[in-house]
């Protein structure tokens, strides 16, 4: 019965399609005769595939690891398959630093989105505000620039201003209380380190994106006001804040779907043994598990849980966008 | 016209803010090349450094150049920049071209395939192993070929090459030039902003490299500026003083000359291309 049916189905097509000469075939033909036309973009685009396929989809094969127990002679596949499967997700999750890295990552992200990005939004705010043009260009590049400077050159200049040797800040705390601060080594005082660093090197970049939404405000709106009677401060607060809100509010969320990169080059760079257990976050974890303890399973497995999650939340938070017509894609 | 009092104060503020915000980024640095010149006599004088020293030397500088490790990482930084740099910008924009011409069929599934690992990626470990199976490991070119292309920078550029009119090309096309002919003659002289942006992101991005290094890379002699200024800093580096038992000038002088020749160029080159920076900014705002 079934093969007379699937029999039927073919000849059934074969006779349209012999009925009909200009649908699928001429379609296919006319596809290809395309691609052929086409050939030298397809030429030239097959280094940068070749590249995403090796060192982006290779990497994803790899994977199979976090589901196995890695053996260096073995290789991927011929290492034996963890028993249970989620053998070392189940590790992580029952091991002591579980709790410890979720928070860490969580909070060190949190406190950084929470002062860097309003200070981002006043330095914009406040550079709006500026007539002359020279003052405001010079500004600019002042409090773009370390952006552009590496993490372990600000923690070069982090040393020198709080190391308890020479930190000029530690030289100045010692002349008032007679005491140094151990700013770097200590748990008490790391994290905001980070954030502070953070602020140092981004918040004038981080304004260039506020700026350009402010520029985009129709200014007729400002010269009516002025009319009006408005102060700056009032026009600031209810003009150039709420044109704003909706680039605000869509950073904030798309900040938000990052919020598992704490910032692995800075926190990797400053952080040292003695305040590991408030800087270590998950991305530091899978490093030193994975490179320096050699345990590439659970690295990887720790890795993917966090890949996963991660995902999930750029997706979402994407879907949150779209809803105001603002999406990534 | 009477300025408001209100006015008045609040240009104040604002003034006084940007002023201070200023005064933040620069006063470090200021530190740092203190530092960097105070002669060690003026550090046991004084029992310690100041904010301006009374006298300066460039003793560290010379130092650092006659006898440590940084001149030997300064030229793997420079190779890794200038090699790097040029095949990131020929591998991203062979790969951006194709996928902004409009008609090209597939193009959709290409971009999908490629935009997927901006939201997923295998994770350190299985990147590690697939270096290691090519056989890059402690080799330069694995702080050039692991990151050839930036996804981010490569959709940026995409959708500059898709803005170009499109009857600029048909033009060439009809008097018989070649795809790879359209794309040097035609759309590369047009995006001289576009490369300039991209290709210094590219540049900054290598000089400060660090993560492929730590995980790839074993061998001292081709570890990076920022490998080895991170060394020193940690104190685990003191082959400077090692070879100069009566050295003259202070440890920490030589910290942060070193940190000086690190950032140097960066801080050089960017003031007169700032424009090119933060130009791209506003290129990645435009969405994919």
């Amino acid at each position: 019965m079934f093969h007379i049916t699937m029999l039927d189905n073919i000849s059934h097509n074969k006779m349209k399609s012999n009925n009909n000469p200009n649908s699928k075939t001429v379609k296919l033909n006319k596809t290809l005769s395309t691609i052929w036309r086409y050939r030298a973009l397809y030429i030239m685009m097959l280094p940068g595939l070749i590249y995403y396929i090796i060192f982006k989809y290779g990497p994803m094969y790899g994977i199979l690891i976090a589901f196995k127990d890695y053996q260096f002679l073995k290789g991927i596949w011929g290492s034996p398959w963890a028993n249970p499967w989620y053998k070392h997700f189940l590790y992580f999750c029952k091991t002591p630093y579980f709790k410890e890295l979720i928070e860490n990552t969580l909070l060190i992200s949190i406190y950084k989105l929470f002062w860097g990005m309003p200070l981002s939004i006043i330095l914009a705010l406040f550079l709006n505000e500026v007539k002359n043009k020279t003052f405001k260009r010079i500004t600019q590049t002042i409090t773009y620039m370390p952006h552009f400077l590496s993490w372990v050159i600000i923690y070069g200049i982090t040393f020198a201003l709080l190391s308890e040797t020479f930190g000029i800040v530690n030289i100045w705390i010692k002349n008032l209380f007679g005491k140094t601060i151990p700013f770097l080594t200590s748990t008490k005082w790391f994290r905001t380190i980070l954030v502070a660093t953070e602020i140092w090197k981004d918040t004038g970049w981080g304004a260039i994106i506020y700026l350009a939404a402010i520029a985009g405000i129709d200014p007729t709106i400002y010269e009516s006001s002025k009319l009006d009677g408005a102060s700056k401060i009032q026009m600031m607060l209810y003009i150039t804040i709420p044109s704003i809100s909706n680039v605000i509010a869509l950073l904030l969320i798309l900040r938000l779907g990052n919020i598992l990169n704490a910032g692995f080059d800075q926190i990797f760079i400053m952080s040292n043994p003695m305040v590991l257990s408030v800087a270590d976050i998950i991305d530091t974890w899978v490093f030193r598990t994975g490179i320096y303890d050699l345990n590439f399973s659970l690295s990887t497995a720790v890795g993917l849980f966090k890949s996963v999650i991660a995902m999930v939340l750029i997706v979402t938070v994407n879907k949150i966008a779209r809803k105001w017509g603002e999406a990534l894609w | 016209m009477v300025r408001k009092t209100s006015d008045i104060i609040f240009d104040f503020i604002v003034y006084f803010s940007l002023i201070f915000s200023c005064i933040c980024i620069l006063f470090p640095l200021l530190y740092v090349v203190s530092v960097s010149l105070t002669p060690y006599a003026e550090v046991i004088k004084n029992g310690g450094f100041m904010v301006i020293p009374r006298k300066i030397t460039f003793e560290s500088y010379i130092l650092f150049f006659k006898e440590s490790r940084l001149p030997r990482a300064y030229m793997v930084t420079i190779f890794i920049t200038v090699i790097g740099t040029f095949l990131n910008l020929l591998f991203t924009t062979t790969l951006a071209y194709p996928l902004s011409r409009k008609n090209l069929p597939g193009k959709n599934k290409i971009l999908f395939m490629i935009f997927f690992t901006m939201l997923f990626s295998g994770g350190t470990i299985p990147t590690y192993l697939v270096v290691k199976f090519i056989g890059l490991l402690n080799s330069v070119w694995a702080m050039i070929i692991p990151g050839l292309v930036n996804t981010y920078n490569l959709l940026i550029m995409k959708n500059f090459f898709a803005n170009i009119d499109e009857s600029l090309f048909e033009a060439a096309r009809i008097d018989g030039a070649g795809e790879t002919r359209v794309l040097v003659q035609i759309v590369l002289p047009l995006s001289k902003a576009i490369l300039s942006t991209i290709g210094l992101y590219y540049g900054v991005a290598h000089w400060n490299q660090y993560y492929s290094a730590i995980m790839y890379i074993d061998d001292s002699d081709i570890q990076p500026l920022q490998i080895v200024l991170r060394q020193f800093l940690a104190g685990s580096e003191n082959d400077i003083t090692k070879y100069n038992p009566d050295i003259e000038v202070a440890p920490e002088s030589l910290k942060m000359t070193a940190v000086i020749l690190t950032a140097l160029p960066v801080l050089i080159v960017y003031p007169f291309l700032q424009k090119y920076f933060t130009q791209g900014v506003m290129l990645g705002s435009i969405k994919g």
